[in-house]
This record gives structure tokens, C-alpha cells and sequence, in this order.
């Protein structure tokens, strides 16, 4: 199911020469038409349908619409990620509705800090086997 | 300034290189940098964003490797049985004893994991007892793994290390020494810019090889593979191409999922205990579980291996009693009986709801896509079952599959033949004993891998491979402390490896006005056909979904004077902006992770993985004469292709 975005609701995020969508799309699908500047999905075909771009958009102007080649037409599953949660809503052909929300993460986005109250690395042990914050020996083989 | 056609030229020098930004990568980045002394420089390149690039990008409903209390051997025996006894124990054990180290730290970043009733406000650190899914797996609310992940791995490096939008194409070989890694050249799809890497020690972890083979859906629907559709097969080319020795290409994973979406399946079969039946509701597992003993021992485990389950299955469909149904229906009013009976239908409702939400959160985690297939079809899973068909096949190290690269193993336990360093083994000989050892090197010196990128060791998953890239961490940087002086020297200029990078773009400029239209030229060939042409190859001649996973010595043969044609043509790919480059150096590469994976099942005189292919010429295992390793590699300076065998050895005992 091929992302899409909504002409109306997409502002090329305010004339960035890189937009969130072209910023996250692993697949490098994301591309800003710099004369309507709007985003849009150069290549549906290899569209994962990961949600990333869906997710970090921050006018919600990007959507899924499901593989013309696959799916009936007519459902569709929108995300609304926030910081420690994520809400998606689930819209039936039929017109059935369910809701879902889900954590996401337990800390603040960006408040990792990797070494903090972690040993420092012992480099006599550096060719054995183990991570720097093992605190015991990890097991080998009984031979 | 650079522009379309005539790029600026960057060279940088790092001792360490890292080539991918996936969960090895990340685990790299997080263990090297605590390590590095002060003077040796790092640099890590991502084709995508590191926040979302890589197989867990989308996220993950569960870990699938996280041991606890359980014996690093009891993991071995598990993935050995699974791929069918051919693995290299050492490697397993070693991502085994390291895995919940790095599980650990993922709950400390901020990743939930699910633990027991009581036991919820505990980390697992602190021994709370995680929920599992099945032996080894747990269960968590993975939409922001990678996201979680990244950021420690970008914290640790500092952005300052960190290159984004880069796809490094070619590995390269020093010009002084020989079988001695020296950098690497890539380009980016944001600028008209080339990357020319020096380094001492590279870590080559860019995944595994999606849309090698035609995929199911051919329309839009084509991005929906199972693993990640960026995954080119990048690792396998690249490494191979320098010299680099594979192992166990032929092997595949073909995962049975839900038909069209490939959601996962997993919660299904062990969380609520769905059957998976025939039309006639029967269950094949059972019906069909005298084939299973055609494979002994691995048929006759607890849990037969995945390509047997496939086997099993695959009967049904060629004998007409498709489709096959994962039975959602009657496991969940199965349940829902039983809460009834136990709770009342007040609580039973309750716990019902939540269950529901449990399935649908397995979707939505990583595989949103058959979420929206389910909405587009009015699936109540309650009601109607569900459609499962095994995909087309995808080349991983990581998962259920153990194809890659052939690499030394951890010092304490490899048997001396698996254990090398200056002096790295020759095809089919043993390395000359006595050398310092280097935890996961290729047999290119300098050269290391994780993740999808070690062969013969499957079953790490995230985890596994988070783990495995910081092992690959201290072994580059103890290499690179043992080789302070290698000055690493190139063959090529920068500006003749700029002109083979640009090719592409060379060859649409200079023919692109012959004909009245862009795609269709004799000169030319969009990397899009080009896929196309290889994916029919690989369809129709080497087991592909066309002919149910079926082919024979014969057919492979004509695949492999076709794939000889492709890669010539392969020379006219056109590239009409940077997007297209990229995509053509990825079927590029792809071609390479299909031709080790052809020459790998032609050396191989057996049916290792009946379910995943079938070699009608030898369609049984044959434990005696195949119980060994198939490697390859190819002659760098000539090209030409070497299968070989290599021992097998069993170091933990096996039933």
C-alpha cells in the first residue's frame, strides 16, 4: 500500500531543502516537486509500507492508500504516533471502525545517554569474549 | 560543486568504517565507541536514515532471541535442527551468551518489554520475568525499536561520525598487500558527490537480498516482500567481490504468512494456539506427519525445522487442497469458550478484547500492511479464517536462514580451522595455525560482518545481530590497534572509480537522444528491466514461486548462462537521476547475492531444504556426502566463480 500525500494538507515542510518524509523514507521514495513544493511518492512499486513517512509528518498529510493490486478499495490504517504512545484507527471496507493504542516507549525521545552510570571499557580484556559492561565472565563451552 | 554527471570527489580516511546503520551496525557503533582510544578515527555510512533504515525500520512485535536462564547450548541445538545441521556452533553460542546484554540495554533506552502479572514493574535486568511467545522469544511494543536503538548508537558515535544518504557500491582491495581490506567507494542520493574511504578495518553490514527472486504481487504491490525491499544483497556482492568467502548460499528463507500482506504469523500459532489446516480443515501437521520422518533427526524434533513445516504444507497446494487457512476463527472462539468456563462472560469479554488487541498490535508493529489488507477485506479474525501462503525467497543470515559470509568464530571456542588473522585460509584449506584470531573477519583481512552478513549461524534476529556487531566491534578495533601502521593505498584514482560508479549516468548521457523514448533504447536498459530480467531467471530456473520452488540440474545450468548475459547488459544500465543510480547499483548487486545463490545450489548434490527449494535432480538430504559446508568466492582480479567443501563440525552434541 503506497504512501500518498494530501495536496491540501502538505506544505513541503515551509520550503526546507529536505522535507521529514525525504529525511526518513528508508527506501528513498519521498520527493519534494519543488514548483507545487508538495512531497509525493516517486516510486509506489517499492513502497514498503513501513509508515515512516506516515508517522513523522507533521501536518498528518501522508496516507496510505492499500496496493491498488491487491487489496478492495475503501480501508485504511492511520497512526497517530505521539511520544510515548501510538493511536491507530482502522477503517473497514464496510465501514467497521476499531481503535488501538499502543506504547511506544518508556523515555523521552532523545534523553538516552548511552554510557551514563556504565563501567568504562577494560582494555586488557579487549580479544575476550564479553562487552565492556559485563559485570561477570560470559560462559563458554563445557568441553 | 558537483553536478549530474560530473561529481565532486570526497576522500575521507577512518581506521574503522561501519557500512550500514541496521540494528548490527547500531550495536557496533555502541560497543566501539566505549572501546576507542583516543587517535582512532570512526565513521559510519547509511544508505537510509539510521533512525528508520534497516530489516527492524517498521518495528517489531517481539524479540526472538532472548536466552535468560536457558543454556547457550540449548539455543545451538534449536538453530541447528531449524537449518537442517549445517552451522557453525561456535557462532551461535557466542551470539547466545552475549544477546540479553543487549536486550537489556534496549528496556534501560526505552523499549517496553512485556513481563508476567507481578513481575511488571521489574526490568529484566532485575529478573522480571519477560512474556514469552515461545521459547526464546519475547514479547514487547516494538513500534519505536529501531528509532530507540539508533538513538543510543548516534549518542555514542556523535553526528559527527555519522554519513547519511550514502550507498557504498564497492569494497577495496589495498594495491600493496594482498587480500588486504583498504576501503571502500560509494555515492550519495542527496548530492552530486562521491565517497572515497581509506580504512583499516571495515564492517560490511548493509542486510540481506530482497526482490532477487519475482516477488507474488508484480504491480505496486511488489514493495510488499516479507523482509525489508531495500535489502539488495549489498553485503553478499560486495564482500564476494573482493574475495571475500561465502558460505551456505544456497540456503533461502521462504516464511509461510498471511497471503498478500506476509504478516506475521508467529502470535497466531503460539499465543492463541490457531491450527493451520488444508481446505478440508485438516490439519497438515498431523495428516502429513509421516514425511516428516524422511528427515531424520530434523523432522523428529519437537519443533521440525521451518522448511519441513513448509514441506508439509506445500503438498496440500501441489495436490489441490489449497487454500491453506491459519484457523483465527476457531482458535479465538476456542478461547473465548474456555475464558468463559474459567472467568465468567463478563471477564471472558474483557480478555477477549484484549487478546484481539494483542493480534492486531503483531500487525500493526511490523507489518502495517496487512493490517490495511485485512480492513480492505472486512477480516474479523474471529469469524473467518485466513489465507497463508509461503512467500517468494529471500537470501538473510539473521533470521530464519543462515546464507552469508564464511567468518572466523570466538577465540575460546572455534576449533582452530575457524580461527584466523594475518594469514586467512585459502579456498578449501585450513588457515596456518598459530595466528592471532580476530572474532568475525572475513577471510579478506580487515574485512569484518554481522548481523545478515555472517553465514551459517541463523537465528540471532535484532537482537542477535545488535550483539554480533559489538563482538565485530572489539575484534576491528583490537585489529586496527595490532595494524597501526598499514597506510591503506588504492589501485584506482578517485576519479576512475568515480567514472565506474557514474557509469550509468555516463551511458544515459551519451545515448539518451537516440531514441523518442527514455525506456526504450538499444543502448539502454532501466535498472527497473534489468530486475525485472533477473527476477524472471531466478523465477523460472532456480526455484522461484513460478514453478512451486522446483528445479533441476539442467534448468540451473541454462540460469546460469542467462545471469552471464545479464550482468554483461548490466554494463548498459542507465541512470536519469540519483534515485536511479542507487537502484541500479542495488540490481547490481543483486545479481551477485543471485549467482552465489545459483552456484551454490548447483555445487550442492542434494535437497537440504526441501520446502524452501527442491533440486529434482537429487531430491533427498544426503547425510553422508553433504553434511559439510558449501563455500564460494570469487577470484577478484579474474572474476571467475570456486565452489568448495569445508568440514562440518558438531561442537555442542546434538541428538
Amino acid at each position: 500500500m503506497p504512501s500518498f500525500v494530501i495536496q491540501e494538507k502538505c506544505d513541503g515542510c515551509k520550503g526546507q531543502d529536505k522535507t521529514a518524509c525525504m529525511y526518513i523514507c528508508p527506501n528513498d521514495l519521498m520527493k519534494l516537486d519543488k514548483g507545487r513544493m508538495k512531497g509525493f511518492n516517486q516510486e509506489p512499486e517499492q513502497c514498503w509500507e513501513c509508515y515512516s513517512c506516515v508517522k513523522i509528518c507533521p501536518q498528518q498529510a501522508i496516507e496510505v492508500r492499500a496496493y491498488a493490486d491487491i487489496v478492495p478499495m475503501g480501508g485504511a490504517v492511520i497512526p497517530l504516533r505521539g511520544s510515548d504512545s501510538i493511536m491507530w484507527t482502522i477503517k473497514f471496507r464496510n465501514g467497521n471502525v476499531k481503535r488501538f493504542k499502543f506504547p511506544i516507549r518508556t523515555t523521552a525521545e532523545g534523553s538516552i545517554d548511552p554510557y551514563a552510570g556504565k563501567p568504562k571499557a577494560d582494555m586488557s580484556k579487549l580479544s575476550d569474549p564479553g562487552f565492556f559492561n559485563h559485570d561477570a565472565p560470559v560462559r563458554t563451552m563445557a568441553k | 560543486m558537483g553536478s549530474f554527471g560530473n561529481p565532486e570527489i570526497v576522500e575521507v580516511q577512518s581506521d574503522i568504517l561501519i557500512i550500514g546503520g541496521g540494528m548490527a551496525a547500531c550495536g557496533c557503533a555502541f560497543e566501539l565507541m566505549r572501546w576507542v582510544p583516543e587517535g582512532v578515527t570512526v565513521r559510519l555510512v547509511d544508505k537510509a536514515a539510521m533512525e528508520r533504515s534497516g530489516a527492524v525500520a517498521q518495528g517489531l512485535s517481539a524479540i526472538n532471541t532472548y536466552l535468560g536462564e536457558q543454556d547457550p547450548a540449548d539455543y545451538v541445538r534449536m538453530v541447528s535442527n531449524d537449518l537442517m545441521g549445517i552451522v557453525r556452533d561456535d557462532l551461535i553460542y557466542d551470539v547466545g551468551r552475549h544477546v540479553d546484554n543487549s536486550v537489556q540495554l534496549f528496556e534501560e533506552w526505552g523499549l517496553p518489554i512485556w513481563k508476567q502479572p507481578g513481575d511488571e514493574e521489574k526490568t529484566l535486568k532485575e529478573g522480571g520475568k519477560p512474556v514469552r511467545s515461545g521459547k526464546w522469544q519475547i514479547m514487547i511494543n516494538g513500534e519505536s525499536y529501531k528509532t530507540i536503538v539508533a538513538e543510543a548508537a548516534k549518542k555514542a558515535l556523535g553526528m559527527d561520525r555519522i554519513q547519511e544518504r550514502i550507498f557504498i557500491v564497492k569494497l577495496l582491495l589495498d594495491a600493496n598487500e594482498s587480500n588486504r581490506i583498504a576501503g571502500a567507494v560509494g555515492f550519495s542520493n542527496r548530492e552530486d558527490k562521491i565517497f572515497v574511504y581509506k580504512a583499516n578495518a571495515i564492517l560490511c553490514v548493509a542486510g540481506g537480498a530482497v526482490n532477487v527472486f519475482r516477488p507474488r504481487s508484480v504491480g505496486e504491490g511488489m514493495g510488499r516482500t516479507w523482509y525489508p525491499v531495500w535489502n539488495a544483497g549489498s553485503t553478499y556482492a560486495m564482500v564476494a567481490q573482493v574475495g571475500g568467502e561465502l558460505t551456505m548460499m544456497e540456503n533461502r528463507f521462504v516464511p509461510a504468512r498471511f497471503k498478500d500482506g506476509y504478516g506475521p504469523v508467529g502470535a497466531w500459532f503460539l499465543l492463541f494456539k490457531a491450527k493451520a489446516t488444508n481446505v478440508k480443515g485438516e490439519v497438515y501437521m498431523e495428516t502429513n506427519a509421516e514425511m516428516l520422518k524422511d528427515y531424520p533427526p530434523y523432522g523428529l524434533a519437537k519443533v521440525p525445522a521451518t522448511c519441513l513445516r513448509n514441506h508439509l504444507m506445500m503438498k496440500e497446494m501441489r495436490e489441490g487442497r489449497g487454500p491453506i487457512y491459519m484457523r483465527t476463527d476457531t482458535a479465538l472462539q476456542a478461547l473465548a469458550k474456555s475464558y468463559e468456563e474459567e472467568f465468567g462472560s463478563k471477564e471472558a469479554k474483557k480478555k477477549i478484547k484484549h487478546l484481539e488487541a494483542e493480534a492486531w498490535e503483531d500487525f500493526l508493529d511490523m507489518c502495517i500492511g496487512q493490517a490495511g489488507v485485512w480492513a480492505g477485506e472486512n477480516i474479523e479474525p474471529e469469524k473467518v479464517p485466513s489465507e497463508l501462503m509461503p512467500t517468494e525467497p529471500y537470501f538473510l543470515g539473521s533470521h530464519s536462514g543462515c546464507c552469508g559470509i564464511w567468518t572466523t568464530g570466538p577465540s575460546d571456542l572455534a576449533p582452530p580451522e575457524w580461527q584466523w588473522g594475518d594469514n586467512p585460509p585459502e579456498a578449501g584449506k585450513d588457515p596456518a595455525p598459530g595466528q592471532k584470531n580476530y572474532n568475525r573477519m572475513t577471510t579478506v583481512k580487515g574485512l569484518f560482518t554481522a548481523g545478515d552478513g555472517v553465514g551459517a549461524s541463523g537465528h540471532k534476529f535484532s537482537s542477535g545481530s545488535h550483539a554480533e556487531g559489538r563482538i565485530a566491534a572489539k575484534s576491528m578495533l583490537a585489529w586496527v590497534l595490532d595494524h597501526k601502521g598499514f597506510k591503506p593505498t588504492l589501485s584506482k584514482t578517485a576519479k576512475e572509480l568515480a567514472e565506474e560508479i557514474y557509469l550509468p549516468v555516463r551511458n544515459w548521457m551519451q545515448h539518451k537522444d537516440y531514441s523518442t523514448m527514455e525506456e526504450v533504447n538499444p543502448h539502454l536498459i532501466t535498472p527497473k528491466m534489468l530486475q525485472t530480467r533477473l527476477q524472471k531467471i531466478m523465477d523460472e530456473y532456480v526455484a522461484g514461486v513460478g514453478t512451486m520452488y522446483v528445479t533441476n540440474e539442467q534448468m540451473m545450468e541454462i540460469a546460469v548462462n542467462k545471469l552471464g548475459e545479464l550482468k554483461k547488459d548490466s554494463e548498459k544500465m542507465m541512470a536519469r537521476d540519483l534515485h536511479e543510480l542507487m537502484r541500479a547499483w542495488e540490481n547490481y548487486h543483486r545479481i551477485y547475492a543471485g549467482e552465489a545463490h545459483l552456484r551454490h545450489m548447483l555445487f550442492r548434490k542434494e535437497t537440504r531444504y526441501p520446502g524452501f527449494y527442491y533440486n529434482m535432480t537429487y531430491n533427498f538430504v544426503d547425510e553422508k556426502n553433504w553434511k559439510c559446508f558449501v563455500n564460494s568466492k570469487i577470484n577478484p582480479a579474474t572474476g571467475e566463480w570456486t565452489a568448495f567443501k569445508r568440514a562440518h563440525k558438531d561442537l555442542v552434541t546434538k541428538p
